[in-house]
C-alpha cells in the first residue's frame, strides 16, 4: 500500500517548470535502439551549409538563419485525375519558426498538409524534411522521422480516455513486447508507470490533469482540440503541423491558443506550420506566411507585407469595383473579337486561364 | 496558462463527459462471474440438481465462453467483423487431437498431454490465422466478413478430405481414404467421419482454467501498449497512422491472438468427445459465437461470458423446442439491434432502469434541487 501511495504522489508532483524537457529527453530517446526504428537525432545546432546560404527570397526569421531548415519543399504539385489541385509549391521553414499557410476555401491548403504527411503521394516536386528527402516514405515513416499533425475535423480516439490518447502517442517510446503486454510482467509495470508519468506531464503542461480519466470523445470542443495538439506533441516531433487549430473557437479561446502555440514552440524548440482562417491568430503569431489561391502560391513574406499585398486582398475580398469594370470591358472586347468585329485585341494583362 | 485553461474547461464543463473504461473493475467482474459460476454449478451437481444432459454441457459452455471472449478481441476491440471463428476452432481441435494421440504413445500423464495438445492447437490456429490474415486485413467491414466466412468454410472442407493414421507406428497422412496398410483402429482422422477413438481428457475444471486463461490474456492485452494501438486504430485509422501506428500489424496481431485462443478452446472441445465430425465447425457455429458476443455487448468481456452460458444452458433446458433454436437466435439478435439503436425504445429502457437504481443518488439530486430552488427564491 505504501508503495502505491508513493507512486500516486510521484504522479501528482511532476515538475514541469524545467523548459524544453521533452526536447532534452529526445536525444537519448532517439539513440535508443529499441524504439521501433525512430530516426537518429540530428543536432539542430548544425550549421547551415555555407555554400548554399539563405537568400533574401527565403522568409526565415533571423534567429533560425544559422541553422539548417527543418522543412524544404521544392516545386510540389499534385493532380487528381486531370485536375491540378496544387502546383509549384515552394517553402523553406526555419528550425524554430512558426509559419502560416493561408488562403480562401478550396485553395489546397489541407492538400499540402496531406502531401507533407504522405496521405497523398505528390505527383511532382520534392520534400526535404530535416535535410532528408521523404521520397518513398509513408505516413507512419513520416511520423517516425519527426513530423506530427493535427486535423481540420478533430480526429481523436473517442472511446479511449484522455490519458490513453497520449499513451498511444507514446507508443514507440514504450519499451515492451507482446508477451509482456499479455502477461503484465514487471517490465510492463515499470514501463507503464513511466509512460503514465510522461502522459501526466503533458496533461499538466496543458492544464488538463482533471480530464485524464474521461473519454476523449465526450470532452468539450476546446479541450478536444488541445488534446489533439498534445497527442501530436507526445510523438516528440521536430515539426508540428496544425490544421485550423482555432476553428470553432471564440475570440478569448483563440487568444489562449496563441499563447499555447507560442509556449509550445519556446518549450519544445520545434518548428510549427499552421493553416488558419483566423487572421488575428495568423498575423499575431506567424513569423513567415505563405498565401495560396487555386493551388498556387500568390504571396510569400512577413505578416506586414501580406496584409498590404493587393493580390492577397483580391483573393480574399474579390476585385475592387474599378478593376471589375475594366475586366468587363475586356470581356466585351473578347466577345467582339470572337464575333470578328474587331481586328486586334488591346494589349494588357491576360485573363486567368480557364479551368483553374 | 495552465490555470486559465483549467478555468475554461470548468466553464465548458465536464458535465457531459463520460468516464473511460475501468480495467480493474472489468477484470474483477469477469473473474468473479467465472469462479462464482464454477462453484455454484459444482455445488448444484453435488446436490444432484443438475440433469445428466446439462452436466455434459459444462465443457462446451467453457469452450463457448473462451470463443466468445476471443472473438471479442476481433469484433469488439479491433472493430472488424469476423465470421470464420469456427474455422480456427476446427484447426485447434484436430491438430490438438492429433498431438494428443501422438503423445499418448509415449506418455501417460494426462494433464501434461492436455496442456501440450492445447498449446499445439493454439500454435496451429495462430499459423492459420496469420496465413489468412496477411492477404485479407487490407479489407474492411463487410468485405472482411465475407472473406473470413469463406475461409472458415475452406478450413472445414479441407478437414473433410484430410486423413491421418498410424502405419507401423509411424504417422502418415493423405488427401484420400487410401492409406496403405492402415488398420481401422489406428485411424486418427478419417475425412468427413472426423476424429475417432480420441481419449477424452477434458473436464469442467480444465474448462474453467481455459476460460480464466482466455479472459486473463484478452483483458491484459486490452490494457497494454498493443491493445491501445489496436483500439485507437479502430477509433480512427487515419489518426492512428499519423502518430506512427502500423495499421496492418496491429490488425493482424488482434486477429492472430484471437485465432490462437480459439484454437486452444477448440482443442479442449475436441478432447471432450471420443468422436468429432468436421461438420460441427460449420458456419452456424461461427454465427453462434458471434451471437454470444453481440448479445453480451460488443467489447464487453463479462457480458459475453453470461451470454455464452445462458445461450448454451437454455437450449438444453428447452430441448423440446430445439427446432426453433436458430429462429430464436435470429429474433433475439434483431430485437437487440432494434433495442440498442432505436432512440425511443432506448429512452424507455433507460427510464425503466432508472427506477431500479440505488436510492441514495436520487436523494442527493433532490436535496440539491431543493437547495438551489431556495437560493433562487
Amino acid at each position: 500500500m505504501a508503495d502505491k501511495k508513493d507512486k500516486r504522489e510521484e504522479l501528482m508532483d511532476i515538475d514541469i517548470s524545467d523548459p524544453g524537457h521533452a526536447y532534452e529527453n529526445r536525444q537519448e530517446i532517439y539513440y535508443n535502439d529499441n524504439v521501433g526504428g525512430r530516426a537518429v537525432f540530428v543536432d539542430s545546432k548544425e550549421q547551415y551549409d555555407p555554400d548554399e546560404p539563405y537568400n533574401d527570397q527565403v522568409y526565415i526569421p533571423e534567429k533560425d538563419r544559422d541553422k539548417a531548415p527543418i522543412l524544404e519543399v521544392k516545386g510540389l504539385g499534385i493532380d487528381f485525375g486531370g485536375l491540378t489541385a496544387v502546383d509549384n509549391f515552394n517553402l523553406t521553414l526555419g528550425r524554430t519558426e512558426i509559419g502560416g499557410l493561408i488562403g480562401p476555401n478550396g485553395a489546397g491548403k489541407t492538400t499540402i498538409f496531406n502531401m507533407l504527411t504522405k496521405v497523398y503521394e505528390p505527383t511532382r516536386g520534392e520534400i526535404f524534411f530535416d535535410g532528408k528527402s521523404t521520397k518513398g516514405m509513408n505516413t507512419v515513416d513520416i511520423n517516425k522521422a519527426g513530423m506530427a499533425r493535427t486535423f481540420q475535423n478533430i480526429r481523436l480516439f473517442d472511446k479511449l480516455t484522455v490519458e490513453e490518447n497520449i499513451k498511444v502517442a507514446l507508443h514507440h517510446t514504450t519499451n515492451y513486447g507482446l508477451i509482456d503486454g499479455m502477461l503484465h510482467t514487471p517490465k510492463y509495470r515499470h514501463e507503464e508507470f513511466r509512460i503514465r508519468k510522461e502522459a501526466m506531464k503533458y496533461l499538466k503542461i496543458f492544464g488538463m490533469t482533471k480530464t485524464a480519466d474521461y473519454r476523449a470523445g465526450s470532452l468539450p470542443y476546446g479541450a478536444q482540440r488541445r488534446l489533439e495538439i498534445m497527442r501530436a506533441l507526445a510523438t516528440k516531433p521536430k515539426l508540428l503541423l496544425l490544421d485550423e487549430p482555432a476553428a470553432g473557437m471564440n475570440p478569448s479561446e483563440t487568444t489562449e491558443l496563441m499563447d499555447t502555440i507560442r509556449e509550445i514552440r519556446d518549450r519544445f524548440q520545434i518548428g510549427i506550420f499552421l493553416i488558419e482562417h483566423d487572421m488575428s491568430l495568423v498575423m499575431g503569431i506567424c513569423e513567415g506566411i505563405v498565401v495560396l489561391n487555386y493551388g498556387r502560391v500568390i504571396a510569400k513574406g512577413w505578416p506586414e507585407d501580406i496584409q498590404s499585398n493587393p493580390k492577397v486582398i483580391e483573393a480574399y475580398l474579390g476585385k475592387s469595383r474599378g478593376k471589375m469594370e475594366e475586366e468587363e470591358k475586356k470581356e466585351d472586347i473578347e466577345d467582339a473579337l470572337k464575333k470578328g468585329k474587331l481586328e486586334s485585341a488591346p494589349s494588357g494583362k491576360p485573363d486567368r486561364k480557364e479551368g483553374e | 496558462m495552465a490555470e486559465r485553461i483549467l478555468k475554461n474547461i470548468r466553464i465548458g464543463g465536464l458535465k457531459n463527459a463520460v468516464k473511460g473504461n475501468d480495467y480493474r473493475k472489468e477484470a474483477t467482474i469477469s473473474y468473479c462471474i467465472l469462479i462464482g459460476g464454477y462453484i455454484l454449478l459444482q455445488i448444484l451437481t453435488a446436490a444432484g440438481l443438475v440433469g445428466h444432459n446439462l452436466q455434459g454441457q459444462f465443457v462446451p459452455i467453457c469452450v463457448y465462453i473462451s470463443l466468445a471472449v476471443s472473438l471479442n478481441l476481433v469484433v469488439g476491440i479491433s472493430g472488424e467483423l469476423s465470421l470464420g471463428h469456427a474455422g480456427f476452432m476446427a484447426v485447434g481441435a484436430f491438430s490438438g487431437i492429433l498431438m494428443s494421440r501422438i503423445l499418448l504413445q509415449s506418455m501417460s500423464f494426462e494433464p501434461a498431454i492436455l496442456i501440450i495438445s492445447m498449446l499445439f492447437g493454439a500454435l496451429m490456429a495462430s499459423v492459420a490465422g496469420f496465413i489468412i490474415g496477411i492477404p485479407i486485413l487490407g479489407l474492411r467491414g463487410d468485405y472482411l466478413a465475407i472473406v473470413t466466412l469463406a475461409f472458415g468454410e475452406i478450413i472445414r472442407n479441407f478437414m473433410n478430405v484430410l486423413y491421418f493414421g498410424f502405419v507401423d507406428g509411424k504417422l502418415r497422412f493423405a488427401f484420400n481414404h487410401t492409406i496403405e496398410g492402415i488398420e481401422d483402429t489406428d485411424r486418427i482422422i478419417t475425412g468427413a467421419i472426423g476424429a475417432t477413438g480420441t481419449k477424452t481428457m477434458a473436464s469442467f475444471t480444465w474448462g474453467l482454467l481455459l476460460c480464466l486463461f482466455t479472459v486473463f490474456i484478452v483483458l491484459n492485452l486490452k490494457n497494454s501498449k498493443q491493445g491501445r494501438a489496436i483500439m485507437s486504430i479502430r477509433d480512427n485509422r487515419i489518426a492512428g497512422e499519423s502518430i506512427g501506428l502500423d495499421v496492418r500489424k496491429y490488425k493482424l496481431m488482434a486477429f492472430v491472438v484471437s485465432a490462437a485462443l480459439a484454437g486452444m478452446a477448440g482443442c479442449l472441445f475436441g478432447l471432450n468427445y471420443s468422436t468429432l465430425v468436421p461438420v460441427k465447425f460449420n458456419f452456424n457455429t461461427s454465427v453462434l459465437v458471434l451471437v454470444f458476443v453481440v448479445l453480451g455487448g460488443v467489447g464487453n468481456i463479462w457480458g459475453g461470458i453470461i451470454a455464452a452460458t445462458l445461450l448454451t444452458i437454455l437450449p438444453e433446458t428447452f430441448r423440446q423446442f430445439a427446432d426453433y433454436r436458430m429462429l430464436t437466435y435470429a429474433i433475439v439478435l434483431i430485437l437487440v439491434m432494434i433495442g440498442t439503436y432505436n432512440p425511443a425504445i432506448k429512452s424507455r429502457m433507460n427510464a425503466l432502469f432508472a427506477k431500479f437504481k440505488p436510492k441514495k443518488k436520487k436523494d442527493d439530486g433532490k436535496v440539491k434541487k431543493k437547495k438551489s430552488g431556495k437560493e433562487e427564491a
